[in-house]
C-alpha cells in the first residue's frame, strides 16, 4: 500500500477519485474557494476563530461515552460511542458549517446557500449563518420537506429562508441539483456551503478537513482514557462526512479496523437501498468520479433509506478510493436493523440516536460477536433522534 | 476540415451567422426526433445539437430539465440517439452536434462513446460538465476519430483559463453568455456584450465563436452577430416550441420550421 492519506490531493483525485467536474461558469469559483482555503487553514486568527466557535458555540469537545450498558448486553468489546449526538444542532454537521461560513466570511460572501436532506445540514448552516451573521438559503426536497417538518421549523426559526425543491425524486440529490443552478447563476456574490465529502474539489477536502475534528478528539480521548488505540471503528456512510471525520486520523494506523455502513433500505437484492459503494458502480455526478448508484445507461437511480441523511446515490471520492485500496471495508445494513439498533440504544443507554448513525449501531452489533471482551469497538454516534422521533413512531404504528 | 469548420467559412463568406438550434433527443419521443430535425433543417438552422437526455442535468433551466423527463420517460437510451443520428446523417449533410453530460458518456465507456458517435457520423460534442482539466482522455479519443470537441467560455473565465480552453476546442467555442442556467431571457445583458468583446479577442481568426443561454428573439441574435459573433446558439425556445405542441406534430413541425425560418433571417448582415 503506498499513499493512504491525501492531505492535501493533487488535482482534487483521490488515487483516480474526485476531480472537477463542472460547468466551466463555476470553475473560476472554485479555483478561488481553493486558495482562500489554502490561505486561511493555516492561519493562527482563522484557526483561533473557528477553535473558539467549535467550543463555545457548538460545545465541542463531544464526549467519548463509554457505553457500559450496551458492552454488557452484547457480551463482546468495550464499546465507545464518539457523541456527535451532543453537538449544538444534534448532529456532527456544525463542524463543518462553522468552518465553511467562517471561511464565506473571509471571502466576503454574504449570500450563503446550502443543501439539505434529513434537515441537519440545513439547521447547521442556518445556525452557523445566524451566529456569524450571514443570509442562509436552503434548497430542501419537497419529500424531505413532508418527512422532517420539524427541522424545515427549525431552520425558519433560525432565519435561513427553505425553498421546496419540486424536481426528480424531490430529495437530497434534487436538492443539490438546485442549489448548483442557483450557485452557477449568483456565483459572484454567493458561496455554496456544501454539506458533506461530495462535490468537485476542493469541497471533499475541505469537509474532510473541518469534520476530521471528530477523529483527533476521539483518538485523543480514547488515548486518554483506555491507553490504547481501538480496534475497529464504525460510522455510517450518507455522503461521507462524518464517516471521513472519524476514520481520517486513524488511516495510517493499520492496527485500526475502519466500517463504512450504508443504508441497504428494503434489502440491497430489491433495488430499493442508497447503498453507492456496496452496490453501485463508477460514474461522474455532482462533479466528482466516484461510485454511484446509476442504471446501464448512466441514469442516477433514486434511492431508498429510512433515513433521510443517508437517502443519496452517491458518495465521496475519498471513500471510494479507501474501498478501492481496500483500507476501509463497506457493508450495508438495512432500515429493519437499523430500526432495531434506535430501539435497542434508547433503552439500553438512555441515548435515543439519530436514525442515520443507527445503521452504524447495528453493525456494531454484528461485528462485537466476532470481537473479544478485550476489544475496543469505537462508533460514531454522529447525531440525536429527535429529528425522527415521528417517523419511528409512524414504522411502529403508534400514534403521538 | 471538419463539416462543422466548413460550415462556419461557407456562411463567413456569404456574411451570414450560423443558427444552432438545439433539441432533446427523444424529446416528446424518440419517432418525433428525426422529424424535429429535419423541420429545423428546412427553417434553415446551419448546426444542429441534440441533447441526450441526462436525469441531472445541473447546468438547464426548467424548459430544458422538463424535456430531459419527457424524454426519458418516453424511455430514450443514448444508443437509441446515436442510431437517430446515424440515420438522419445518411439523408441530411447538415453538421449534428451532441450535448450531454459526462456521466452519459463516462458510464458507455469514453473510447466506445467516441467509436459509436463517430460511426453515427456525429460531428461534434459538447458536454455540459466537462472541464478542460478532466478532458484530455475524451480529447484524445475525440481527435482520433475527427470528432469536434466544443468547450465552453463563461463570463468568469479568466484569460488564462480562454487560453487553455482555445487549444482544446475545435469546430466552434460555445460561449455561455450570463451567469446562469439555459432559459429564454427578455434581451441581451450588457454582460454577454462585453463577455462577448472580451472573449472574442482570443478566438477571432482561431475558432468561430457561438453565443447560447438565453437567446430567444431575432433582436437577440442581430445584437450578438453585429458583436462579432459566428453564431447564434438558440435552445430552450425550440424546446418551448415542442412542450407546447407536442400532442400534435403537424402544427409542432411547423411552428419549428417558421420560428427557425425567422431566427435564421437575423443572422444575415446587411452591411
Ligand atoms: C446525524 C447524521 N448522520 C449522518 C448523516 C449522513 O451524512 P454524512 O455521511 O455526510 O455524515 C447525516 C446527514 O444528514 C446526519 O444528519
Amino acid at each position: 500500500m503506498n499513499r493512504i492519506t491525501y492531505e492535501y490531493p493533487k488535482d482534487g483525485k483521490y488515487g483516480r477519485y474526485g476531480g472537477k467536474f463542472a460547468p466551466e461558469t463555476l470553475m473560476p469559483a472554485l479555483e478561488e474557494l481553493e486558495k482562500a482555503y489554502l490561505r486561511f487553514k493555516d492561519d493562527p486568527e482563522f484557526k483561533k476563530k473557528l477553535k473558539y466557535y467549535l467550543e463555545k458555540f457548538a460545545g465541542r469537545p463531544t464526549p467519548l461515552y463509554y457505553a457500559a450498558n450496551l458492552t454488557g448486553k452484547l457480551g463482546g468489546p468495550k464499546i465507545y460511542l464518539k457523541r456527535e449526538d451532543l453537538a449544538h444542532g444534534g448532529a456532527h454537521k456544525i463542524n463543518n458549517t462553522i468552518g465553511q461560513a467562517l471561511l464565506a466570511k473571509k471571502m466576503g460572501k454574504t449570500r450563503i446557500i446550502a443543501e439539505t436532506g434529513a434537515g441537519q445540514h440545513g439547521v447547521a448552516t442556518a445556525m452557523a449563518c445566524a451566529a456569524l451573521g450571514l443570509k442562509a438559503e436552503i434548497y430542501m426536497g419537497a419529500e424531505d420537506m413532508k418527512r422532517q417538518r420539524l427541522n424545515v421549523f427549525r431552520m425558519r426559526l433560525l432565519g435561513a429562508e427553505v425553498h421546496p425543491v419540486e424536481s426528480g425524486s424531490k430529495t437530497l440529490k434534487d436538492a443539490i441539483n438546485e442549489a448548483l443552478r442557483d450557485w452557477v447563476t449568483n456565483v459572484q456574490t454567493t458561496y455554496y456551503l456544501i454539506g458533506s465529502v461530495v462535490g468537485p474539489h476542493p469541497y471533499p477536502m475541505i469537509v474532510r478537513d473541518f469534520q476530521s475534528v471528530i477523529g483527533f478528539e476521539a483518538k485523543e480521548q480514547i488515548l486518554a482514557q483506555e491507553s490504547r488505540l481501538p480496534d475497529a471503528v464504525v460510522a455510517c456512510i450518507g455522503g461521507g462526512s462524518n464517516a471521513i471525520g472519524i476514520f481520517y486520523p486513524f488511516l495510517e494506523d493499520k492496527d485500526v479496523e475502519l466500517y463504512g455502513i450504508e443504508a441497504a433500505g428494503e434489502g440491497l437484492h430489491t433495488g430499493r437501498h442508497a447503498a453507492s459503494l456496496c452496490a453501485g458502480s463508477e460514474g461522474v455526478f455532482h462533479g466528482m468520479l466516484s461510485y454511484v448508484l446509476q442504471d446501464e445507461n448512466g441514469q442516477i437511480l433514486t434511492t431508498h433509506s429510512i433515513s433521510a441523511g443517508l437517502d443519496y446515490p452517491g458518495v465521496g471520492p475519498e471513500h471510494s478510493f479507501l474501498k478501492s485500496i481496500g483500507r476501509v471495508k463497506y457493508d450495508a445494513v438495512t432500515d429493519e436493523e437499523a430500526l432495531e439498533a434506535f430501539l435497542q440504544l434508547s433503552k439500553v443507554e438512555g441515548i435515543i440516536p439519530a436514525l442515520e448513525p443507527c445503521h452504524a449501531l447495528a453493525y456494531a452489533k454484528k461485528l462485537a460477536e466476532k470481537m473479544g471482551r478485550d476489544e475496543i469497538l469505537l462508533v460514531n454516534l454522529s447525531g440525536r433522534g429527535d429529528k425522527d422521533v415521528e417517523v419511528v413512531a409512524n414504522r411502529l404504528g403508534v400514534k403521538i | 476540415m471538419s463539416n462543422i469548420s466548413s460550415t462556419f467559412n461557407r456562411l463567413r463568406k456569404n456574411s451570414e451567422g450560423a443558427l444552432i438550434a438545439y433539441v432533446t433527443g427523444g424529446d416528446p419521443s424518440p419517432k418525433y426526433t428525426p422529424k424535429i430535425v429535419k423541420a429545423l433543417v428546412e427553417g434553415g438552422v446551419d448546426i444542429v445539437e441534440i441533447g441526450i437526455p441526462f436525469s441531472d442535468p445541473i447546468a438547464d433551466g426548467p424548459v430544458i430539465q422538463a424535456s430531459d423527463v419527457r424524454a426519458l420517460s418516453a424511455g430514450t437510451t443514448p444508443t437509441m440517439v446515436l442510431n437517430i443520428v446515424r440515420e438522419l446523417k445518411k439523408t441530411i449533410e447538415t453538421p449534428i452536434v451532441l450535448l450531454t453530460y459526462y456521466n452519459i458518456i463516462f458510464r458507455k465507456g469514453v473510447g466506445r462513446f467516441l467509436e459509436e458517435a463517430s460511426k453515427s457520423s456525429v460531428d461534434g460534442i459538447i458536454v455540459a460538465d466537462l472541464p478542460v482539466e478532466e478532458a484530455s482522455e475524451y480529447k484524445e479519443y475525440a481527435e482520433e476519430k475527427g470528432i469536434d470537441t466544443i468547450f465552453l467560455a463563461a463570463p468568469s473565465t479568466s484569460s488564462e483559463r480562454l487560453e487553455k480552453i482555445v487549444n482544446m476546442d475545435s469546430g466552434f467555442l460555445y460561449l455561455i453568455s450570463v451567469f446562469g442556467v439555459t432559459g429564454m431571457r427578455d434581451h441581451v445583458a450588457q454582460l454577454t456584450i462585453q463577455t462577448l468583446k472580451r472573449i472574442r479577442q482570443y478566438t477571432v481568426n482561431r475558432i468561430p465563436l457561438a453565443v447560447g443561454f438565453g437567446i430567444s428573439k431575432p433582436d437577440h441574435v442581430r445584437t450578438i452577430i453585429s458583436y462579432g459573433a459566428e453564431g447564434a446558439i438558440v435552445g430552450s425556445a425550440f424546446v418551448k416550441i415542442i412542450e407546447e405542441n407536442q400532442n400534435d406534430l403537424p402544427i409542432l413541425l411547423d411552428r419549428l420550421t417558421k420560428y427557425a425560418r425567422e431566427m435564421k433571417e437575423a443572422t444575415k448582415l446587411i452591411s
